[in-house]
């Protein structure tokens, strides 16, 4: 007999803990989950790439040099307005170069030189900047003719120009001004959230199919309470999915900081530019990790469910159709109900356990009031609970039937009571 | 003959057995009263009183799909049951005593990618022992049943006897007062069989409880106090070995010289020939009228004895003869 002095039985906390700590270890340090970190990294980088080359390419493709063809003084003058101008239209205006077969030659044809596909110009501006002649196929004058024109008015000003500085005095804009700009927060916010729930809470799927796999399901369940086996593998999850952000947050970061510029260029979205949510940004990102939490308890508790019901990967994936199918509706829902707050429709999909975390985190994008989320997040924290107390009563009743955890040990395929 | 035991006299079986009050007043380790426990209409457990004294080796004897294992896991709370009551050390909640249970399933299951030590010190955290103890208990349970070498191997690296070892010690790594034991000689070889129960009996020697549940009748005669026989869900008998045994007189084998005579009058109407044996149930007038009998009608014997009868007659007598067969069917299942 042990001497240990020891309580006769875990508490339901230190249950789970056991049961998590376990989990977490065992997927952390397998391949599999090296894979699964890798697995959406690959499209990000691939793209990062193929954008970064892309953008190279486009930028040796569609070439942004023009070549100046005047006069020695006139080219002078053209060079100098566009560089002064650059700063203030950037990606707009051509690189003006001076074409130096046009200063040798004080009879160089713009358009042999072009037909003859020499130099490597999106266009030549030849005659003077009173008079500018663009020679080029049709696509790059029409590309460049307006540039050109603002350029060369630039260049004929009597004046060097000098621009002024622009003193900035934002005034208030109205609530719907600021909606309108919010919605784009929101939006991008609920999709990243419902992404990342759907791509996490899918390896609680097969979990309870392992262990059943492995028959060890029945030790867990004579030791300790199936709700704290159940919490237990949901945190564990829940730990493991954050791991997932943190890297893959990390490579965004680094991405995005390394090459944000052709990110935004090759993609045509600014991360910089988002309107900043109603309740700031640092309380934005609180709220939005803790909603994380939440979609992802609730969703993986009801997966954990059908993972107990199921007897095999191929029964989990049938059975979580449906599941997969009313996620998909309830975030319809919470993106639906962005435009309209205070609705009774808002209200449902803030009540419905599963869209309320969609929609609440919209609402923090667009209303600044805090405490409605104390309120959402002590309401979707019960409704978790619920779940898996449904789900552990549901595995006790409908699983732990015969022999062997389930297993039919006929083999005719007919279930004998033990 | 004629052993078939009615209800009636199965209940008053109950009450006197050995599970109603232990001869010796030990505490009660487990008592169960009127267990029912039903799936998809079909009652699988059905009344089943079970009570087991502390210390005791107590065996749950019945063929496959008797009711042994969904009386096992209500008895421990993975289960609860829709009547009757359960208490295990006097608690009605298995779980909230979960330190003092060890618990074998039938289906033996462990992580595949676990080391041994740290399979063994896990099943012991699931009861509350810290892990840092679980490993050293660990590495000295696994150095005294000889797998000292394996204790950094991973389970899917051992073979299927050493991983049913290693989930054997991970049950008793916490060193609980009751052992719960589902088919545990199942899959094992004889001398495997021979070592589990060595190690049930120094369980029991250490005044642990031990109960299991078997299809296999000479395991629980040779280890069991006490025994429950289930068939069909129900139990038709609880109690010790020598009572069951009891209730079937013991079987007299006689062999003679001569084949017919008057001596023949002297044995009772029951007696069955076999070859050239003759078999009866001891008389209860005794042996000394029959032997007089015997010898006055001139039987000339050559040989003559009395038999006690085993666990598989009683059996036999109590659960009838389908649930024997049965349950020698799957002996023999076992054993192919």
């Amino acid at each position: 007999m042990t001497d240990l002095p020891l309580r006769p039985r875990l508490s339901a906390l230190e249950a789970a803990w056991v049961i998590a700590r376990r989990d977490f270890v065992a997927v952390l340090f397998s391949r599999a989950f090296l894979f699964f970190l890798l697995g959406p990294l690959f499209p990000v980088i691939v793209g990062g790439l193929a954008g970064s080359i892309g953008g190279e390419v486009q930028r040796d493709a569609v070439s942004y040099e023009v070549g100046v063809a005047m006069s020695p003084e006139d080219t002078a003058r053209m060079v100098a307005a566009g560089e002064q101008l650059a700063p203030q239209l950037p990606f707009a205006l051509p690189v003006l170069r001076p074409v130096p077969e046009a200063a040798k030659d004080p009879a160089f044809d713009a358009r042999a030189f072009m037909e003859a596909r020499q130099g490597n110009y999106a266009a030549i501006v030849s005659g003077s900047p009173q008079r500018p002649v663009i020679v080029g196929t049709e696509g790059q004058i029409a590309r460049w003719q307006g540039p050109v024109s603002l350029i060369a008015g630039h260049a004929l000003a009597a004046e060097p120009a000098a621009f002024p500085e622009v003193r900035a005095n934002p005034v208030a804009t109205s609530a719907a001004d600021e909606r309108t700009t919010r919605i784009q927060t929101a939006q991008i916010a609920q999709m990243l959230l419902f992404l990342l729930t759907m791509l996490l809470a899918g390896m609680v799927l097969s979990n309870l199919v392992e262990e059943k796999a492995n028959k060890i399901i029945e030790i867990l369940a004579a030791a300790i309470p199936m709700d704290a086996v159940f919490m237990g593998k949901l945190f564990a999850m829940l730990a493991v999915s954050f791991v997932g952000i943190a890297v893959w947050g990390t490579a965004g970061f680094v991405l995005f900081g390394g090459a944000g510029d052709v990110v935004s260029r090759v993609t045509g979205f600014d991360i910089t530019g988002l309107p900043a949510p109603a309740v700031g940004w640092p309380l934005f990102v609180l709220l939005g990790v803790l909603y994380f939490a939440m979609a992802y308890l609730l969703l993986g508790a009801l997966f954990l469910t059908i993972g107990s019901m199921a007897t095999s990967v191929r029964e989990v994936q049938t059975l979580s159709m449906p599941v997969t199918m009313l996620q998909l509706m309830v975030f319809f829902l919470a993106a639906y109900t962005i435009n309209q707050p205070g609705s009774g429709m808002e209200m449902a999909a803030i009540a419905f356990p599963l869209s309320s975390p969609f929609a609440m985190l919209a609402r923090a994008a667009m209303e600044g009031a805090v405490w409605p989320h104390v309120l959402a997040l002590a309401w979707q924290a019960v409704a978790v609970v619920l779940i898996v107390k449904a789900g552990s009563l549901l595995f006790r009743k409908r699983v732990m039937k015969s022999g062997g955890a389930g297993r039919d040990k006929r083999k005719k395929g007919v279930r004998l009571p033990a | 003959m004629d052993m078939a035991v009615s209800d009636q006299s199965l209940s008053g079986n109950r009450a006197e057995g050995f599970s109603a009050v232990p001869a010796d007043g030990r505490p009660l380790a487990i008592e169960a009263r009127g267990l029912v426990k039903s799936f998809d209409g079909t009652r699988a457990v059905d009344g089943v009183d079970i009570s087991v004294p502390e210390g005791a080796i107590y065996g749950i004897l019945g063929p496959n799909g008797a009711g042994k294992t969904t009386t096992l896991r209500m008895l421990l709370g993975i289960i609860d049951p829709d009547e009757g009551v359960r208490r295990v050390f006097g608690h009605d909640r298995p779980h909230d005593i979960g330190r003092l249970i060890g618990y074998l399933p039938e289906e033996r299951g462990l992580y595949p990618a676990m080391k041994c030590i740290e399979a063994i010190a896990f099943m012991g955290a699931l009861r509350g022992l810290p892990l840092k103890e679980g490993r050293k208990r660990a590495v000295e349970l696994l150095e005294r049943h000889g797998l000292g070498h394996a204790a950094d191997r991973q389970i899917r690296q051992l073979s299927k006897g050493m991983a049913q070892t290693v989930q054997l010690l991970g049950t008793l790594v916490h060193e609980p007062r009751l052992v719960v034991l589902d088919e545990p000689f199942s899959g094992l070889d004889a001398i495997n069989q021979g070592k589990l129960e060595m190690m049930i009996r120094a369980l029991a020697d250490d005044g642990v409880t031990v109960i299991f549940s078997t299809h296999v009748i000479h395991h629980a005669e040779r280890l069991c106090e006490g025994v429950a026989i289930i068939a069909g869900g129900k139990v038709p008998y609880a109690g010790s070995v020598e009572a069951a045994r009891d209730r079937i007189p013991a079987q007299v084998r006689l062999e003679t010289r001569a084949r017919e005579g008057a001596w023949l009058s002297a044995l009772p109407p029951e007696t069955r020939r076999n070859g050239d044996f003759f078999h009866f149930p001891l008389p209860e007038s005794g042996i000394e009228p029959l032997l007089k009998g015997l010898i006055e009608g001139e039987a000339g014997i050559l040989s003559l004895s009395i038999e006690r009868a085993g666990l598989h007659d009683a059996f036999v007598a109590i659960a009838g003869e389908a649930a024997a067969r049965q349950l020698a069917a799957d002996s023999e299942g076992a054993e192919a």
